[in-house]
């Protein structure tokens, strides 16, 4: 169990991030996980009185707070609509109600989580991440960044045209995923396997095998390809040969289920 | 530090460590219904509401809950009672340990939704975990509830 010696409910972001400047401060997210860690945290930050728990949509996109919950993304009707419900299938399996109205979009982003199903679906969509000094930064980029002390206040997603879809492989209901996959046609077809077990990558169709549009031969050789192309590893889940295969049959099922021409 | 809540409609201040946790709080204001189960967030055992909305008390601190309104089964007898007795005629609670926690997000299940699926059960309370019925038990008296109060015969209380 964690040890804090000093609680601050940040008044604002300068003092939230000045507070975090310290190597010994934490941003405290849904501290789901934080909790189970076994050192001492000098100043916990709380960030839950900045009005950062709302998802805000416009015509351009969405603007979701740090401290939105998990289980905020999985019943907004606006995200679902644009994504054909990813957003509820993604997260739904994720532990249990109680556990996703904690867990925060900016915990889960901002940690880079490898098992993470919100981050593997965020990647294949348009997404920035808004960091207080950092300023806006593609997730993609974000998401190969080393950890520093600045702060993730907001993540944004446009409205591009297209289509996503999204599979995971659990062990069983509520269980960290063995493997999640996100495929999108969002400017271009990109893929996204996460929980290899580590941090999600994303993939292109760099030989435009969807060129042509979908068809069960098509997205078969796109989801060889990606198998072929993505760095497994092993953990108590699954070994990377497991893996590998679930990519296959999962890439192709998400592309089947973008479905018509691209 | 000085926190300041409502416990089950009730004004408490009291003096907390910055790393106490929700549990430890309010089983210490005399709401034992809470328990430590699983220690790791999955086994909602120690499901209170947070304004209402269900959350895993061991998991939260007690600084964060400042200014809120939590609740607990001692809270909420009324509400449960509803349905209680078709679950206990189930022989769903068995060791009765995580009785609490199911009792608390079946509420929590009721007011979002009033007319749930057998599916939608399943997936509301897939985060309370239960290692003496697997689950059948708490399903049929959910179920046995939801058609007594359609008017069907129910099974139960």
């Amino acid at each position: 169990m964690i040890t804090i010696q000093n609680y601050v409910r940040a008044e604002s972001l300068e003092q939230a991030y000045e507070l975090n400047q310290k190597k010994s401060a934490r941003i405290l997210g849904g501290m789901l996980w934080l909790k189970m860690a076994k050192n001492t945290v000098g100043t916990a930050v709380d960030l839950s009185g900045l009005g950062l728990d709302t998802i805000e949509e416009t015509g351009e996109g969405f603007s979701i707070g740090a401290m939105v919950t998990l289980r905020q993304l999985e019943q907004h009707p606006g995200l679902n609509a644009c994504t054909g419900g990813a957003f509820a299938k993604a997260l739904a399996p994720v532990v249990g109600v109680q556990f996703r109205n904690m867990a925060t979009v900016g915990g889960s982003v901002w940690s880079r989580f490898g098992f993470s199903d919100v981050l593997t679906l965020l990647l294949a969509l348009d997404t920035t991440v808004e960091l207080y000094k950092g300023g806006l930064v593609p997730l993609e980029t974000f998401a190969a960044m080393p950890y520093d002390r600045d702060l993730l206040v907001r993540v944004h997603i446009r409205k591009t045209p297209g289509r996503v879809a999204y599979e995971a492989m659990r062990i069983q209901r509520t269980d960290l995923p063995v493997l999640t996959c996100a495929v999108s046609d969002m400017g271009g077809v990109r893929a996204v396997i996460g929980a290899r077990p580590g941090k999600p990558v994303v993939l292109r169709d760099e030989k435009g095998l969807l060129a042509g549009g979908i068809s069960k031969e098509s997205a078969a050789a796109f989801a060889a390809d990606v198998a072929a192309r993505v760095p497994m590893g092993a953990n108590s889940r699954g070994s990377a040969a497991y893996r590998t295969h679930l990519a296959e049959v999962l890439t192709r099922r998400c592309v089947l289920g973008l479905g018509g021409e691209l | 530090m000085e926190i300041k809540l409502t416990l089950n409609g009730r004004p408490v201040t009291d003096t907390v460590e910055p790393d106490t946790l929700l549990i430890d709080f309010v089983r210490a204001h005399g709401c034992a219904s809470v328990k430590r189960g699983c220690e790791t967030s999955n086994c909602g055992l120690c499901t209170v509401f947070l304004d209402g909305k269900p959350v895993l008390s061991c998991s939260m601190l007690a600084a964060r809950a400042d200014g809120h309104a939590v609740q607990t089964l001692e809270g909420l007898q009324e509400e449960a009672a509803d349905f209680v007795g078709f679950i206990a005629d189930q022989g769903a609670d068995q060791c009765g340990f995580c009785n609490p926690g199911f009792v608390m997000n079946t509420i929590a299940l009721l007011r979002e939704n009033p007319d749930p699926t057998d599916d939608e059960i399943r997936a509301f309370l897939a985060g309370n975990l239960c290692r003496c019925t697997g689950y059948e038990g708490q399903l049929r008296g959910i179920r046995s509830y939801l058609d007594s109060r359609k008017g069907g015969e129910g099974h139960g209380a």
